[in-house]
């Protein structure tokens, strides 16, 4: 898409798109270049020498079982959030939208969660499953369940993906509403006439209609997994107990930070970023081939 | 419709209530523990219904601080207060005057500019975490506000938005423009930028909420206790290693770290959502 | 193939604002009937009643002698053909059409002899594997009218189902249409605002104005016998003329104003039953204003517009205020400001209450 019409100007172009430029390339493209020439580094400590070794530290990565153990953990995990987060908002929507009274009372109500910061989220959740003090874990026990994250490391993958899912259904809600809303109503009315009951209106007609929304939002949760859960981990369990909530992003930062290891987090943030690129084309490419009605 | 399924109907409801009181249930709960004091918070089960220590511990944490080490929770908010504006103006300004840049001039490197813009699409901050820190302190801008806000504006969301709003203003609007004689900037802030207002406002919207919910990035790049936002102050004194957190305390500061997002969502409804519609596109 | 019946069909919305004041009426098995209207007037509100798209709040609507109020839109036995088609778009043409049939189980067989039966009379035959993304606007149109016919129901609905295409192809398809019911003999309700798709298309009319059916009846009853002064402006183009007059003596006249301080008398053919003085609408068709030498009707031109096969004349008669429209065959020189007479035949007057606006009747 091109304007047809456009101001002759020589300098002010530049001008104009000289701080965004700016900012791009010294808080973007050069950390990024950053990245990658680290990762190509082996650096002393305490910075004191640095050796080039070529892909030595993707190498490593590749043959380090804990590295393996957070890729198979980091798709488990965004997959689980990805269709949990999905399918609870979906059914919610579906809800509200046949709701005509009070639907608008009920989107408020459902969307604020996408305010709360995701570091929040997961200082609330773990407040509600503190293993002394939590409400759910009190009530857990009253039921025979002994719950406490802290110690046991699939509850504390539980518990991060119900945080992480809970503050993402807003978000996918809206969507999925907004999507449903613009399915004009004669083509349900069509089908009703058709024959079909509400099961099958849904299935045959609705659901294939929203499909690309569902694809859509399904990317967007995926990279929301991967990225944008960093604050749930880091408030519930800093990617523990014992690694067992070792999402990839945390430990890029583990790594890099705590652990000192630039040359590694370095090489794992190239890796992540070429799955975020592969990921962000193909959301691109599929957003494309949206049906048009 | 003629339905005779009044079943489904009292299904959609009961399922759309049970989903708000799950989603509300936390924040319920957090609520209610900032409202007690210590002492009901060490016993479980903790309480379902608000305690009377409401204005007390607001205004303990607001003035004096989480506890005898920190800094009024007043002045975290007013260092996220300045954070989250400045990253949505900021954003907002250097965005706009880029896409108008992109859309309505040719100049050589013009796409290069703009597929450089767009790849930063793709990459959140916390991929690149390390070596922007980096930079960042090697640029001495660490426990500044403009090290906090100004990486975050780098990412090209709403050079994207005026983009595409850009293309859909008639081009019949800067043809009448240069007829009657205006410039491109006479153009710009006459005509686009009034019509631009809504998108202005959403996306003011979005990036604030962006801005104030900053985990990672202020964690990192403050040390100094006096420029600690809210939101990660929230995370870190959850997680102090040698003592058991002040829960009702704790979770004032929580609230008090949700209230500015929520209320923008909840009051500023329309904007929001239409904000998060068309920045997805 | 089943009667269709209204009685006295009523709809209230819930803030108590009635929109349908109660219809009734009786469809032979087999009719076409049209309900015709301008925006508003709740026409298809009431299709969309007999539809099972919206609940009846008061009276009945019976499909052969089944009371269907209740009844949900598929237990009726009635198909719809939408304004814009409602084509479900990530199917084929085929499965448009199949989809009714297969959510009933009819087999296989069953279902694509029906397709392809009602894709043959439709000339959809080529298009069956397309989506309707691929199709024009005139044949998205046949597609939903094969979804129906395919159905086999007893009663077929359209709602306003040629309002999105070009004034030609509305042509064509109103004919289509008209043959196809007439082939297939499926008593028909058709919704529509323009009253030459009414009139063309229906055996019997509904005029609607504003929630009450203002008339019932064959298109030549409307337009001859127009039982309001709404219906007499509605059917017809252009539309009537109508004029200030009063009854004559002997209410066996009409008195208009005349030119200078005289007035003009014109003749009925039968005695109206108002009484001498009586102020009236009277109404003229312009197509009824016949040119005269000595017609009592002295016409002042203000514009003459000509259309090729008619030419319309825009003028006024003597004193009277209003201004009418005279429509005369072939192409007739007339400048601005020229003066004719025209007569009109007895039986072509018609008297209206100024009040009301209803019809007067003859005594």
């Amino acid at each position: 898409m091109e304007k047809r019409v456009t101001f002759n100007e020589r300098l002010l172009p530049y001008l104009l798109i000289a701080p965004q430029m700016a900012i791009t390339l010294v808080f973007f493209f050069w950390p990024s270049g950053q990245a990658i020439r680290q990762s190509l580094l082996l650096e002393d400590a305490f910075g004191g020498s640095t050796k080039f070794v070529w892909f030595d530290n993707f190498t490593a990565l590749f043959s380090d079982p804990a590295y393996f153990a957070s890729v198979r953990l980091t798709l488990v995990f965004s997959a689980l959030v990805a269709t949990l987060g999905l399918a609870v908002s979906l059914l919610l929507a579906v809800m509200a939208d046949r709701v005509i009274r009070g639907a608008s009372v009920y989107k408020t109500f459902l969307i604020w969660p996408y305010a709360v910061a995701p570091a929040v989220a997961g200082v609330l959740w773990g407040f509600l499953f503190n293993p002394s003090v939590g409400l759910v874990t009190w009530m857990l026990r009253g039921v025979g369940v002994d719950f406490n994250y802290v110690i046991d490391g699939n509850q504390a993958l539980l518990l991060i993906i119900v945080a992480s899912v809970w503050n993402q259904v807003s978000y996918n809600f809206l969507f999925f509403l907004a999507g449903l809303q613009s399915i004009p109503k004669s083509l349900i009315e069509a089908a009703a006439i058709d024959g079909a009951g509400p099961g099958k209106r849904f299935w045959d007609i609705v659901f294939p209609l929203l499909s690309p929304t569902a694809f859509f939002l399904l990317v967007v949760n995926i990279i929301y997994a991967f990225f944008g859960t960093f604050g749930v981990v880091g408030s519930l369990t800093q990617g523990g107990p014992a690694r067992a909530t070792e999402i990839l992003v945390w430990k890029v930062y583990n790594d890099g930070f705590r652990g000192q290891d630039l040359g590694s987090s370095s090489a794992q943030s190239v890796i992540l970023m070429l799955a975020v690129i592969l990921l962000t084309v193909a959301q691109f490419r599929f957003i494309e081939r949206r049906v048009h009605y | 419709m003629v339905e005779n399924r009044p079943w489904l109907t009292f299904f959609s409801h009961l399922t759309v209530i049970v989903g708000v009181l799950v989603i509300a249930f936390p924040i319920w709960v957090t609520f209610v523990a900032s409202t007690h004091d210590q002492v009901t918070m060490l016993h479980s089960p903790i309480p379902l219904l608000p305690g009377s220590h409401l204005i007390e511990n607001y205004t303990k944490i607001l003035t004096q601080g989480y506890n005898a080490k920190s800094m009024p929770v007043l002045g975290m908010m007013m260092n996220s207060m300045i954070m989250a504006l400045g990253v949505a103006i900021g954003k907002i300004l250097i965005s706009i005057i880029s896409a108008f840049a992109i859309v309505y001039f040719r100049f050589p490197l013009r796409m290069l500019c703009f597929w450089a813009i767009f790849v930063t699409l793709m990459l959140p901050v916390e991929v690149r975490i390390v070596p922007t820190y980096g930079v960042v302190a090697n640029l001495g801008m660490v426990d500044t506000y403009p090290g906090l806000i100004i990486p975050l504006i780098a990412s090209a969301t709403a050079t994207f938005l005026f983009r595409q709003f850009f293309l859909s203003v008639p081009d019949e609007l800067a043809e009448a423009a240069r007829v009657d004689g205006a410039g491109p900037l006479r153009f710009f802030r006459d005509i686009l930028l009034p019509m631009s207002r809504t998108s202005i406002a959403a996306l003011f919207v979005i990036q604030f909420i962006y801005g104030w919910n900053q985990y990672l990035w202020p964690l990192l790049i403050t040390t100094k206790e006096s420029f600690y936002t809210i939101v990660m102050n929230v995370s870190r004194q959850a997680n102090i290693q040698d003592s058991a957190p002040q829960w009702n305390l704790l979770m004032a500061m929580a609230m008090l770290a949700m209230l500015p997002p929520v209320a923008v969502v909840v009051f500023m409804q329309r904007l929001f959502v239409r904000g998060l519609v068309e920045t997805e596109k | 193939m089943a009667q269709v019946h209204l009685r006295g069909v009523q709809k209230t919305y819930d803030n108590k604002v009635d929109v349908i004041h109660g219809i009734d009426m009786e469809i032979a098995d087999g009719e076409f009937i049209v309900i015709v209207g301008p925006s508003g007037c709740g026409k298809s509100t009431l299709l969309r009643m007999v539809a099972g798209l919206e609940k009846i709040t008061g009276g009945e609507v019976a499909i052969g002698d089944r009371v269907v109020n209740k009844l949900e839109p598929k237990d009726r036995d009635i198909a719809m053909v939408f304004q814009n088609y409602a084509l479900y778009p990530h199917m084929s043409v085929y499965a448009n059409m199949a989809y009714g049939l297969k959510i009933r189980k009819l087999s296989k067989e069953e279902i694509d002899g029906r397709v392809r039966k009602a894709a043959k009379m439709l000339e959809l035959e080529k298009l069956l594997d397309r989506t309707p993304r691929q199709l024009s606007g005139g044949q998205r149109q046949r597609v939903a009218m094969g979804r129906a016919l395919v159905r086999e129901p007893s009663v077929f609905l359209f709602d306003e189902p040629l309002s999105n295409l070009d004034a030609k192809l509305r042509v064509q398809m109103r004919l289509e249409i008209k043959r196809l019911q007439r082939e297939l003999g499926v008593t028909s309700v058709y919704v529509t605002h323009d009253q030459v798709e009414a009139m063309t298309l229906a055996d019997r009319l509904i005029v609607m104005n504003a929630g009450v059916a203002e008339q019932i009846g064959t298109p030549m009853d409307v337009y001859e016998r127009p039982s309001s002064v709404f219906v007499a402006g509605f059917i017809g183009s252009p539309a009537m003329n109508f004029l200030a007059a009063k009854v004559g003596e002997d209410s066996r006249t009409v008195d208009l104003a005349g030119t200078g301080s005289g007035k003009v008398t014109l003749l009925l053919a039968q005695a109206t039953t108002a009484a001498p003085g009586t102020p009236i609408a009277l109404g003229i068709r312009p197509e009824h204003l016949l040119p005269s030498s000595d017609g009592p009707l002295e016409f002042d031109i203000e514009m003459a517009e000509p259309l090729g096969a008619d030419t319309l004349l825009h003028g006024r008669f003597g004193a009277a205020r209003e201004l009418v429209t005279v429509r005369e065959g072939g192409n007739v020189q007339a400048k601005s400001g020229e003066k004719r007479r025209f007569s009109v035949g007895t039986t072509r007057l018609h008297l209206f209450d100024s009040q009301t606006g209803k019809r007067i009747a003859d005594a």
